[in-house]
């Protein structure tokens, strides 16, 4: 057993334990920590695959961005210490099966399958080769979806800060003139938290 | 099936990271939570483009594309999301999904 092999079975146990620990744990932080090391763990897979780019900016992206977004939405909407409520039993059962069930029929539809492998050369993912494609034009290029995505970044930035603002008359954002019943208790708790 | 590491391993940890994903999502009940087994299920998917990029078609590169323009709309869903989870908290003092039921109307 090399080296190579023990560092891929290790990057896979922090991967799946941390990712399992994230999503049955009732501390909320804890939740956010245990997806912290998953999100490691799955840059560290694409480090072993010699995907250097790809997992620079999966810990550029994921870890340092989502994931502290992630915290500073916690703090700002749990209080500390508090732990989640605990989930019916049957549906725990329940949905633990269908995932595994899920997993079962995956996997051995997957190992049925043989995947044969492409005989020509294989291009190096490096930065040099990535960028030259990415803005390419010819039939293999993706500037096209590469506009795309920024102009849906520009307009994610925006809604964001449409949605997020906190209007000066302490009105939730909602059409002029349609205030239904159901709404108007909600617009009275904001009052007077502003008064507060 | 054998010990060295290929193909195979990598899409049963994909996989069992997509279904890790889907079991918080049906057991959670608080958006931020569900949020992060999204994000979850999201990065197995990146993981299976990237491994059937260097397994399968190494002459290309189109796998690893697909994952950077997913990571980038990952990004902006979550962020997107996010600020209506803090809204909806301002809102209604909660982010369980078992007591939003006004945001229907």
């Amino acid at each position: 057993m090399s080296g190579s092999t023990i560092i891929f079975y290790l990057l896979a146990a922090l991967t799946l334990v941390s990712g399992a620990m994230a999503v049955t744990t009732r501390h909320i932080f804890r939740a956010a920590i245990y997806l912290l090391f998953s999100l490691i763990g799955i840059a560290g897979l694409y480090f072993w695959m010699q995907y250097e780019f790809i997992a620079a900016v999966q810990i550029v992206v994921y870890v340092g961005g989502i994931v502290v977004l992630i915290i500073f939405s916690i703090f700002l909407t749990q209080s500390a210490g508090e732990l989640l409520p605990k989930q019916k039993f049957g549906r725990t059962l329940f949905s633990a099966l269908a995932a595994f069930c899920g997993l079962a029929l995956t996997m051995v539809q997957v190992y049925e399958h043989t995947f044969e492998g492409t005989q020509e050369s294989a291009i190096a993912p490096t930065v040099a080769n990535i960028g030259n494609q990415m803005l390419g034009v010819n039939d293999t290029g993706y500037a096209l979806p590469f506009e795309v995505v920024s102009m849906l970044l520009l307009a994610a930035l925006i809604g964001c800060i449409v949605i997020a603002l906190r209007s000066p008359k302490g009105v939730v954002a909602t059409t002029k003139g349609q205030l239904t019943e159901d709404i108007k208790p909600v617009i009275n708790i904001k009052e007077t938290e502003s008064i507060n | 099936m054998t010990l060295e590491p290929g193909l195979y391993h990598i899409l049963f940890i994909s996989a069992a990271l997509f279904f890790i994903g889907v079991f918080g999502f049906f057991t959670r009940r608080n958006l931020i939570t569900m949020l992060m087994s999204i994000e979850l299920i999201l990065n197995s998917v990146n993981l299976n483009f990237i491994a059937f990029n260097k397994y399968v078609w190494p002459n290309r590169l189109d796998g690893l594309f697909f994952t950077i323009f997913v990571i980038a709309i990952a990004a902006a869903e979550a962020a997107v999301a996010i600020a209506i989870i803090i809204n909806l908290y301002r809102s209604h003092q909660s982010i369980d999904v078992d007591r939003t039921t006004e945001l229907k109307y």
